[in-house]
């Protein structure tokens, strides 16, 4: 029996799945959830959950909207997808503002009973979207969700919103039958999540199966699929947002390191969960501090790195617009400090929960006079671990603040992350100043360049630093016109270096070539699948995604001469294709796309086509 | 008891000791000059080594300070001293911090910090230089400038109502709020010296002549002449008394204090006795705004001194506990926290 039916189901390489709905209804959760039992049935995935801006919009708007979508397959999934194969629309509204994501010929999954005359209003829908025949270029499986889901529910001692709140996991178990996914992963899940009170427990399982059943015994799709396992190295795995390997990067370097850090920062989208995970792990020393605004979050970081902690701060654009006075002076000091700017769109305000790489070049340059710092971004949701931790490495090696960019898209995005043994992170060797011998504050390294951290506390090092100019060596205050140039020079010489310290990364295919594409940050994905996509269809075509943008890497002139062009996709209007310009006197050709959303797979793939065939 | 025997082998530490190398940069005859010497005089009586000693300043004339002592010491970004300083105290709650700081610096572009500050009730010590004017930048007006002040972009008189500093610092719930004067040195280090001993976020206004840009702002309060008729020295537990004469005094009518002449002993009796450590403000509040009122006298010292937790030994408290309830932290632990799933 179980044979014949998973004998008819359709293969597929990859599917992107999305669920939209009011943000009242759990969509976000049930996007999670599917997300969880894909990984355990081993297939690639990538995510992008979409919510509103708007605390709690009103039910049943457009600008109410909830969604989550999902791309996963056998290989190659680097992103989550551009045109949406299936659709699960929980209300009109959630129709409507989908529909331009989908493929031709994609499945619609309705739920019929929100399909009232209001909900029509509230979507702006003047008839019935299912009667005018506009859905015919489609495959529409109107469910009425919400009756079903009462009706498996009739003897539960629950109120009538409540059982009309499980619908979500009624849909979900549709999906999961189209797909051929088990329900225990989920059942699990729930029964964990509701344990104090088992009658919710009890119907939202029922809610789930029901929903499973109701596909199956319906024989409700055309047809079913299924998507075979991909090759994943084995271990233990978890889902992780962007936000979350941030922390626990953070947290990480500061028990590798055996400081503990201070976190400072003020409330802002999307950079606030960063504060609210890293207040729960006190037990590892952790100080948390919300500050009254944003400047005095970094000045409280860099007063306790002064101290001898790891000062770090977590903001966003217009944050880091407020915090660049003490950026400055951090450059002055040569203290370690790190600076987390999780980009979304701007200008100003801008729209606060839609991503953007837009504060490339504030990072870079957004200070008065000379003051190079070293700029770190994270290219998945994973990376942003290794990126906070790497960034902690420089920061208190080099003695200097460090950016480490983000974005909306990896802050919220999640992907599965291979836990990692703490015991295989590299270590990170700390050495305060000990008082022997004349003491000088501004005496450096000969290797990193880095100056002495003598920290209050220690007899003998009593010094001053401030914003002031140095003198060499001394760290005196001074004017003197030629002991300026060169402490100029030697702080950028010094943040020149840090490229002597971090990994090169790796060219994607030749290094030589028609075409190479330059990304950083969370583009990798999009631009990682436009590549291999070419690439296996015999073009030229090579990647080099940039991890430390400053100082870039030693390889990157030498590539960027050796490709007949130069292509560089960012969701900015090229600030790192400015930059490239600039040093390496290239022709690099910008890609660009500024609409809050991670660039697409297609439209890319069509511009360097057009290049390649010109 | 480890630190007490340390203080005690320490040798006891001079003025000298705290000088740094680097020569004051103020004009010839600004009170700043008058402030450091009390600081210099004060920091050896406390018993704190040298090095556990932080000064942090922001922007301004009075911004310059730390570079004068031979202590730990961050001269930082305009107005944002008390940030740092912040930063400083959590990351060791071990350190004694100062803050320096001005007018402008203080309470213009840094007020919204300071109040913060006060309100935490951070174990922290803030000297306020009040010149009334702004230094550093040449002479304009500052928010503690009197209404009517003609400076370089006041040409025909400033506009802007002035702040009362020890007012604001009593809003804030600062736990201890003093005020003195460059030119009174004992009484200025007696003072600096109990906001060192206060346990909690402790804040002085010490009037400072600008002899360059408002010269004689607080002459009254200074030359011998007036001094005396214009002063009121709060002590606590002691009726407000002032004059030359010591013949005047105030008691509370009504929501106000008034002044009463002093002709017999008994007079004493119904005076406002000064209590710094009463848990309502009021009577501090009063005590601020008799500088608002012509004829009344200023007062200096300790206007208010109360004890509440500080800051950060609620954040280290907090640490400790939440450590003593979970365990210390391991992070192959929060590295599994939430589903995790196996790949065999
Ligand atoms: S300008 Fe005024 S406050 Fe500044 S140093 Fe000169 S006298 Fe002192």
């Amino acid at each position: 029996m179980e044979d014949a039916k998973t004998r008819s189901r359709k293969e597929l390489e990859h599917v992107i799945v999305r669920f939209a709905g009011d943000s009242g209804d759990g969509i976000q959760l049930t996007g999670k959830q599917f997300t969880r039992t894909t990984a355990i049935a081993r297939n690639e995935l990538n995510t992008l959950p979409d919510f509103p801006a708007e605390i709690r919009a009103p039910a049943g708007t457009l600008h109410g909207v909830s969604s989550f979508q999902i791309h996963f397959g056998r290989e190659h999934i680097h992103t989550p997808g551009d045109k949406v194969d299936v659709l699960v629309a929980m209300n009109p509204a959630a129709l409507k503002t989908n529909l331009r994501h989908l493929r031709d010929n994609a499945i619609i999954i309705l739920n019929v009973d929100a399909f009232t005359e209001k909900n029509l209003r509230l979507a702006g829908y003047e008839k019935n979207p299912l009667e005018t025949g506009e859905l015919s270029a489609y495959q529409v499986y109107p469910i009425a969700i919400t009756t079903y889901t009462l009706k498996a529910l009739e003897d539960v001692e629950l109120s009538h919103k409540e059982k009309e709140r499980c619908k979500n996991f009624f849909a979900l178990g549709v999906v999961y039958w189209l797909f051929d996914r088990p329900l225990e992963p989920t059942i699990e899940w729930i029964q964990a999540k509701f344990a104090r009170n088992a009658v919710l427990a009890e119907a939202n399982v029922r809610a789930l199966k029901a929903g499973r059943n109701f596909a199956e015994s319906t024989e409700l799709f055309h047809s079913a699929f299924r998507v075979l396992p991909a090759e994943i190295p084995p271990g233990l795995y978890r889902n992780i947002t962007g936000n979350e390997a941030l922390v626990l990067g953070l947290i990480s370097a500061g028990e590798k390191s055996g400081l503990s850090l201070y976190y400072a920062s003020y409330p802002i989208t999307p950079a606030s969960d960063v504060l609210h995970m890293i207040s729960l792990y006190k037990n590892f020393g952790v100080i948390t501090f919300q500050a009254e605004d944003e400047i005095s979050a970094i000045g409280s970081a860099l007063g306790a790195s002064f101290a001898g902690k790891i000062g770090v701060t977590a903001t966003s654009g217009p944050g880091l617009s407020l915090k660049t006075e003490f950026v400055g002076l951090a450059v002055m000091m040569e203290l370690p400090l790190v600076i987390l700017d999780i980009q979304r769109a701007g200008p100003s305000t801008g729209m606060p929960t839609k991503t953007e790489q837009a504060d490339l070049l504030m990072a870079m340059y957004g200070r008065h006079g000379e003051a190079p710092l070293p700029v770190v971004a994270a290219c998945s949701p994973s990376d942003c671990f290794y990126a906070a931790y790497e960034a902690v490495q420089v920061a208190l090696r080099f003695m200097t603040p460090v950016v480490v960019l983000s974005d909306g898209f990896l802050a919220n995005g999640s992907e599965p992350w291979r836990i990692p043994d703490p015991n295989d992170l590299p270590p990170i060797q700390v050495k305060f100043a000990e008082p022997n011998g004349p003491f000088y504050p501004y005496q450096r390294d000969p290797v990193t360049l880095a100056r002495n951290w003598a920290i209050p506390g220690t007899p003998g090092l009593e010094h001053r630093l401030g914003g002031l100019e140095k003198e060499d060596l001394t760290g005196n205050v001074s004017y003197d016109p030629e002991n300026h140039d060169k402490m100029v020079r030697l702080r950028a010489e010094k943040i020149d270096r840090v490229r002597n310290f971090v990994a090169e990364p790796e060219i994607v295919g030749p290094e030589e070539g028609e075409l190479l594409l330059v990304s950083w940050g969370s583009t990798h994905g999009t631009v990682l699948t436009v590549v291999e996509q070419l690439q296996k269809e015999g073009h030229a075509v090579s990647m080099y995604h940039l991890r430390w943008i400053n100082p870039l890497p030693e390889k990157l002139g030498t590539y960027l001469k050796r490709f007949r062009r130069v292509v560089i996709p960012e969701i900015n209007l090229g600030q790192l294709a400015s930059l490239i310009r600039n040093k390496y006197l290239v022709d690099a050709i910008p890609f660009n796309r500024v609409r809050g959303l991670p660039l697409q797979v297609s439209e890319l793939t069509e511009f360097v086509k057009s290049l390649l065939e010109e | 008891m480890e630190k007490k025997a340390q203080t005690l082998n320490a040798k006891k530490l001079t003025k000298q000791d705290f000088a740094s190398d680097q020569e004051p940069r103020w004009c010839v005859g600004c009170g700043d000059y008058a402030i450091l010497a009390q600081v210099k005089r004060v920091l050896p009586e406390l018993g704190i080594p040298r090095e556990k000693i932080v000064f942090v300043s922001g922007i301004g004339c009075s911004s310059r300070f730390p570079y004068y002592l031979n202590t730990y010491g961050l001269h930082t970004v305009h107005g944002r001293a008390p940030t740092v300083a912040t930063g400083i105290k959590l990351a060791n709650p071990d350190l004694s911090v100062w803050i320096v700081t001005g007018d402008g610096d203080g309470l213009s572009i840094g007020g919204n910090h300071l109040l913060h500050l006060f309100r935490r009730n951070l174990d922290v010590n803030v000297i306020l230089f009040n010149n009334e004017i702004y230094g550093l930048t040449k002479g304009q007006f500052s928010p503690t400038s009197p209404l009517g002040k003609v400076t370089k972009s006041s040409p025909y008189g400033s506009v802007d109502a002035p702040l009362n500093p020890i007012s604001f610092a009593l809003g804030a719930g600062a736990t201890f709020v003093a005020r003195s004067i460059d030119r009174d040195t004992r009484h200025l280090a007696h003072i600096l010296k109990r906001a060192a001993e206060h346990k909690g976020c402790s804040f002085i206004e010490v009037y400072q002549n600008c002899n360059i840009f408002n010269d004689g702002a607080f002459a009254e309060l200074t030359s011998p002449e007036t001094k005396l008729d214009h002063v009121l020295y709060l002590e606590h537990g002691q009726p407000l008394i002032f004059g030359k004469e010591k013949k005047r005094g105030l008691r509370l009518k009504g929501m106000n204090f008034e002044i009463v002449e002093l002709h017999e002993e008994e007079d004493v009796g119904q005076l406002y006795l000064h209590n710094e450590n009463d848990f309502n403000p009021a009577a501090a509040f009063l005590l601020a705004h008799l500088t608002d009122r012509e004829d009344y006298p200023t007062p200096v010292g300790v206007f208010r001194r109360i004890q509440e937790p500080t800051y950060e030994y609620l954040v280290h408290d907090q640490i400790q506990r939440v450590t003593d309830q979970k365990g210390k932290g391991d992070l192959a632990q929060i590295y599994m926290s939430g589903d995790v799933w196996k790949v065999e």
